[in-house]
């Protein structure tokens, strides 16, 4: 006979677990299959982001920032240039095309970040095919990455100003393709899942959360969105030109896992619609603004004039010195509102760089939206809340 | 400006709280007395519907009096504003009132906070490291801590 007793049991889950999406460590405390107790233990990525930042020039701080959230690179960058920009106060002496290809490219990337989502999600619940199909869309990205900027994930493209370099001859035909086709990729992958009677079963009502709950905890992005708030940083308060867009916020009232889905494939949707219009705007012209003292000169000035190559050693070595002063810039990023706080003393480096990673801010509601469910929702909760440790832990 | 009409409301209620209202580049911040700061933020978020804390953190001012800054950035989603608080905090004295009561979202950013920046958050619920190991000494975010780590050579490479 079984022995009857009232004793939680206390299991640690990760940082080595594959359904954790990284380092990530979960103390649970559960009651047969029910857990009561959910603790996050993070910080094994830290790398001290902040505290380097601190000493580095305003450009050198661009490669770290790719390593953040490295699934979504591009929109890391963004924040971080808008905020020197908006520090500098040259936002708006970025040229036509510099801020169409940011659009661009930012929009490929909430693309890429949401197809590993996807992929990772549905595969942590027992899709595999998903995880494959998703895969091999993110590639085709992953590609265009490397023809743009050279790497596949680290991009480092951006740069404060304007962009690292212009884009290469043919990608624009190449994403027009891939964007054309994306809404049928997404009627595939909502061919295998939404109507999926175990996808169901395992996302609708899971991890369910409300919209004043979820604002107190600070969940933004589409995990807020799915809870019935219609907030979107690039309708309310668009940067980089999103205001000349047409595109829709979805949004959805349950709150549960599989609204976080529904909105995130909309999302999908959305964007390849913003990169069809960015491309139609895509005109030629400059791709970096006339601000000589803060702003690199083009690359064939660099290695064609002595002018050019002194203006670039010049900025590089030494930097350039934003007045004393303190500003915040917050983007929708893939995962939520991705922000940057600079405070700039007069002096080369920044004298203080915070991150706002949405990623760290949407973890802590897991333990309300697990606490009281069964073990198996927790790696559906995980799978949901989007997270990459890289931010998190910065 | 569109947050004035905050700021007046707020130096209405809280007039000998306030120390300095500053713009720059089209935002405001608002610095305040610590000694309410509780007060003061309950108020943005009820009176002001500053609903969401976008984020917590502090600066190092190492050689100034107060050193310290707990800076608040507070976003209203009905409106779409921002508006960011900042509160002195004194080096003898390194401590706060936490908020996390006001916005649940400041629990993590205020350990993180405590963690790198050695800020005490007094009436936390749980007051761990988050991001440094448990057993860690110090407090990495301050300027008198060394980039390259306690106890170890400074790097004499270049880190212009």
């Amino acid at each position: 006979m079984a022995v009857k007793s009232n004793e939680l049991m206390t299991i640690n889950m990760g940082p080595q677990h594959p359904s954790t999406h990284g380092v990530l460590q979960l103390i649970l405390e559960l009651d047969g299959e029910i857990v009561r107790k959910a603790t996050p233990h993070i910080g094994y990525l830290h790398r001290g982001v902040e505290k380097l930042s601190e000493h580095r020039t305003y450009h050198q701080v661009i490669p770290l920032t790719d390593r953040l959230d490295y699934l979504a690179p591009m929109s890391n960058n963004l924040g971080y240039v808008l905020a020197v920009e908006k520090l500098l106060g040259i936002t708006d002496q970025i040229p036509e095309r510099a801020k169409v290809v940011r659009v661009l490219l930012t929009e490929l990337t909430r693309l890429k970040s949401h197809l590993v989502w996807l992929a990772t999600h549905a595969l942590d619940i027992g899709a595999m095919t998903v995880f494959l199909y998703c895969f091999r869309e993110r590639e085709v990205i992953t590609d265009l990455y490397e023809k743009i900027s050279g790497a596949r994930m680290t991009s480092n493209y951006f740069r404060v100003g304007g962009l690292s370099a212009d884009l290469p001859a043919g990608v624009e035909q190449e994403m027009r393709e891939y964007a054309e086709g994306m809404p049928a990729h997404i009627d595939e992958y909502e061919g295998l899942l939404t109507g999926n009677r175990i996808w169901q079963k395992r996302t609708i009502g899971v991890g369910t959360i409300t919209a004043e709950a979820a604002i107190d905890i600070g969940i933004t992005g589409p995990g807020l969105r799915a809870s019935g708030v219609d907030w979107d940083l690039r309708r309310d308060n668009p940067y980089s030109g999103y205001e000349d867009y047409q595109f829709e916020v979805p949004v959805r009232q349950e709150g549960d896992t599989f609204a976080r889905y529904k909105v995130r494939l909309d999302e999908m949707r959305q964007s390849s619609l913003i990169i069809l219009q960015a491309l139609d705007k895509l005109k030629p012209g400059p791709i970096l603004a006339d601000c000589p003292k803060v702003v690199l000169p083009p690359k064939q000035d660099v290695v064609n004039t002595i002018e050019g190559l002194i203006h670039h050693f010049k900025i590089i070595t030494e930097g350039f010195k934003p007045e004393a002063g303190e500003v915040y810039q917050g983007i929708e990023a893939p995962k939520g509102e991705l922000g940057f706080y600079l405070v700039s003393d007069g002096s080369a480096h920044p004298y203080r760089m915070k991150v706002r990673p949405p990623s760290f801010i949407n973890l802590q509601g897991l333990p309300q939206m697990v606490e009281g469910r069964l073990l198996a929702d927790v790696i559906a909760v995980i799978g949901t809340l989007d997270i990459v440790l890289g931010e998190i832990d910065r | 400006m569109s947050d004035l009409a905050i700021v007046e409301k707020l130096k209405a209620k809280f007039s000998s709280e306030i120390l300095d209202v500053v713009e720059f580049r089209g935002e405001t911040t608002v610095t305040v007395n610590k000694e309410n700061i509780v007060d003061i933020c309950t108020f943005m978020r009820d009176s002001g519907g500053y609903n969401l804390l976008c984020d917590l953190c502090s600066v190092d001012y190492l050689g100034q009096a107060p050193r310290y800054m707990v800076v608040y950035n507070l976003y209203n989603i009905t409106t779409k504003e921002r508006i960011r608080l900042k509160a002195p905090v004194e080096e003898q004295d390194a401590q706060i009132a936490t908020v996390s009561t006001v916005w649940g979202t400041a629990n993590w950013m205020e350990r993180e906070c405590w963690d790198l920046m050695g800020i005490t958050f007094v009436g936390h619920p749980d007051p761990r490291r988050i991001l440094m190991p448990a057993d860690w000494v110090g407090h990495p975010l301050r300027k008198d801590y060394p980039v390259q780590g306690p106890d170890r050579e400074p790097y004499q490479g270049r880190l212009s």
